[in-house]
């Protein structure tokens, strides 16, 4: 592996850019370096690993020990990515990328364009919308939130805190704080269990790799931590700051507890903006309820120079993303003329192969922890948009006077998904509430159209890039 | 509220509004103010509120904080650098002229 230091150190093109070095992106890096391709893996942390292998390299035998064996598995990816000759560079954000495959990256304040002959976005994944009551207030945070501050800085959440939602994150992260010796006062647990025994996914379930470690898992954090099933209604409380968690469960019951910090969490989507701003078509996902983009059984997206991997393209965990990350690098290198497609072909049989066990288990982890209706559609008084602080209320007048066909729309109306998350925190939540206004699905809505930068670049940034007469006569109108 | 679970110490320091702030090698800002007790760091532009970390991996824009001048950084995504100034408090922008 090459290091880039900074954006000169760049050529002007490579065979292939990879955008993300969690699993899909370091797997697609390396295996594609080793086919032979000129490979730019572009990152914007300031160590590979993404999410899942975050801190990993710089990880204590203490902090490995806390955050359990799948954490150590990341190892070898790191270590095929420090053995290859792509080259990589850290904290630097891809902003755009054109038509062409231009690459619009930015670090320490400046920009500079490179072209890929092809692009493999590996973007990963992020937290699900939970728009309860208080969100906003400091001392609300994701579990996934928890979990970074743990693997960068050996941060526990201390005194009272409380873990609040659902999905297997949830309870990972709770097991992995009673190994660091601070357990949470509570895990407020908000499934529908519904439909829980449905036997042919639970039977898949069964048989897969996650079933052993989830039971286990399951049974020791309900042995160790007050849990408390079946919560319906769920408000974080607090005048400048979280104070308090306020609780219904099934039945009516009310619960609270005075807390400094509260973890939610349920369930991670893909981390759509890159993709959707480069013109990927997206598609709705039923039993995820999410939106991702349309990729093919390689990941090629509906944009002819674009490849999806990983959890960006549906939510599959850690080691499929590796290896669809594996079976993009092989599509590309026979894509870019490196290697036959019946190579491919050949070479991508053990890797499907390997993904049978864990693609098994996925369709139940996906119905077990189903996030509710009541804490995916939001209360009227909850905020939807971090950003621009508009209320599910004011969201469901403006349907109500205005009817709203769609979330740009509702943009328009009332600046929702505006602010500088570009929506990464109320696009689901809206778009959801306008389906169910219409009464039809959110694939009859759509979402957000995204546009570049997807992250804020400066002005002064935009303004160091090159560009040709014809560039300057077009702005300046000569 | 956030504490340490080791002992290791690569020190870094930085200056959060001017207070010198000892840091870890390997923490973002955002993570320092967390260590440091503060769980808010800025007020919103929309109704003056107080926001801190949320997401911590560069999603949310809560944690937006002024670093070495430069105002609307995400404090997560940056990591500490040894004298940097954090600037924290960042709601409304003036038009100065």
């Amino acid at each position: 592996m090459i290091q880039a230091v900074n954006l000169q150190q760049l050529h002007d093109a490579y065979d292939l850019a990879v955008v993300g070095a969690g699993p899909a992106g370091l797997a697609a890096a390396s295996s594609a370096a080793n086919l032979g391709l000129d490979v730019i893996l572009i990152d914007e942390n300031s160590a590979p690993g993404g999410q899942i292998y975050r801190g990993l390299g710089a990880a204590s035998v203490d902090r490995s020990r806390i955050l359990g064996a799948d954490y150590e598995k990341g190892r070898d990816l790191l270590a095929a990515l420090a053995r290859c000759d792509a080259t990589y560079i850290a904290g630097a954000v891809v902003w755009m990328i054109s038509p062409d495959a231009g690459v619009g990256i930015s670090k320490q304040g400046s920009s500079r364009f490179l072209t890929a002959r092809r692009v493999i976005l590996a973007t990963g994944a992020q937290e699900r919308p939970f728009p309860i009551l208080g969100w906003t207030l400091p001392g609300v945070m994701t579990a996934g939130a928890a979990q970074i501050l743990l693997k960068t800085s050996d941060l526990v959440p201390d005194r009272k805190f409380a873990l609040a939602g659902t999905g297997p994150l949830l309870w990972l992260l709770a097991s992995q704080l009673l190994d660091a010796g601070t357990p949470p006062a509570a895990l407020l647990e908000t499934s529908e269990r519904a439909g829980l025994r449905s036997l042919p996914p639970f039977l898949g379930f069964a048989l897969s790799p996650y079933f052993i470690k989830g039971i286990g898992l399951m049974r020791r954090v309900s042995r160790n931590i007050p849990v408390i099933r079946g919560v319906t209604e769920l408000a974080a409380e607090g005048d400048s700051r979280l104070s308090r968690v306020r609780w219904r469960r099934r039945g009516g019951k009310p619960g609270s507890l005075d807390v400094d910090t509260l973890l939610i969490h349920q369930g991670v989507v893909p981390n759509v903006n890159l993709a959707a701003a480069a013109g990927c078509d997206l598609e709705w996902d039923d039993g995820q309820l999410c939106f991702r983009p349309r990729t093919d059984e390689w990941g090629r997206t509906s944009n002819a120079m674009i490849t999806v991997a990983g959890d960006g393209a549906g939510i599959m965990g850690a080691e499929i993303a590796a290896s669809l990350g594996r079976l993009a690098a092989l599509d590309c290198a026979s894509l870019l003329g490196r290697i036959a497609s019946t190579e491919r072909d050949r070479l991508s049989k053990p890797i499907r192969r390997g993904m049978r066990s864990y693609l098994r288990g996925r369709g139940f982890l996906d119905m077990a922890f189903r996030p509710s209706d009541r804490f995916r559609l939001p209360r009227p008084e909850a905020i939807v948009c971090r950003c621009e602080e508009i209320t599910g209320g004011q969201i469901q007048e403006l349907l109500a006077t205005l009817d709203a066909s769609g979330p740009n729309q509702l943009k328009t109306y009332s600046r929702c998904g505006m602010g500088p998350c570009q929506g990464r925190f109320c696009g689901l939540t809206v778009t959801e509430m306008i389906a169910r206004h219409r009464g039809v699905s959110p694939s009859q809505i759509g979402y957000y159209r995204l546009r570049f930068p997807i992250k804020p670049i400066s002005v002064a940034e935009l303004a160091t890039l090159p560009c040709s007469p014809q560039d300057v006569k077009a702005v300046v109108r000569l | 509220m956030f504490r340490r679970s080791s002992q290791e110490e690569a020190i870094v320091t930085v200056f959060v509004d001017g207070q010198p702030i000892r840091g870890r090698q390997g923490d973002s800002v955002a993570a320092l103010l967390l260590a440091n007790g503060q769980a808010a760091c800025r007020t919103t532009a929309v109704s003056g509120a107080e926001r801190g970390p949320f997401c911590m991996m560069g999603i949310c824009f809560d944690c937006l904080v002024t670093i070495d001048g430069s105002s609307n950084r995400q404090g997560c995504m940056a990591p500490l650098q040894e004298g940097m100034h954090i600037e924290t408090g960042l709601g409304k922008t003036e038009v100065r002229s």
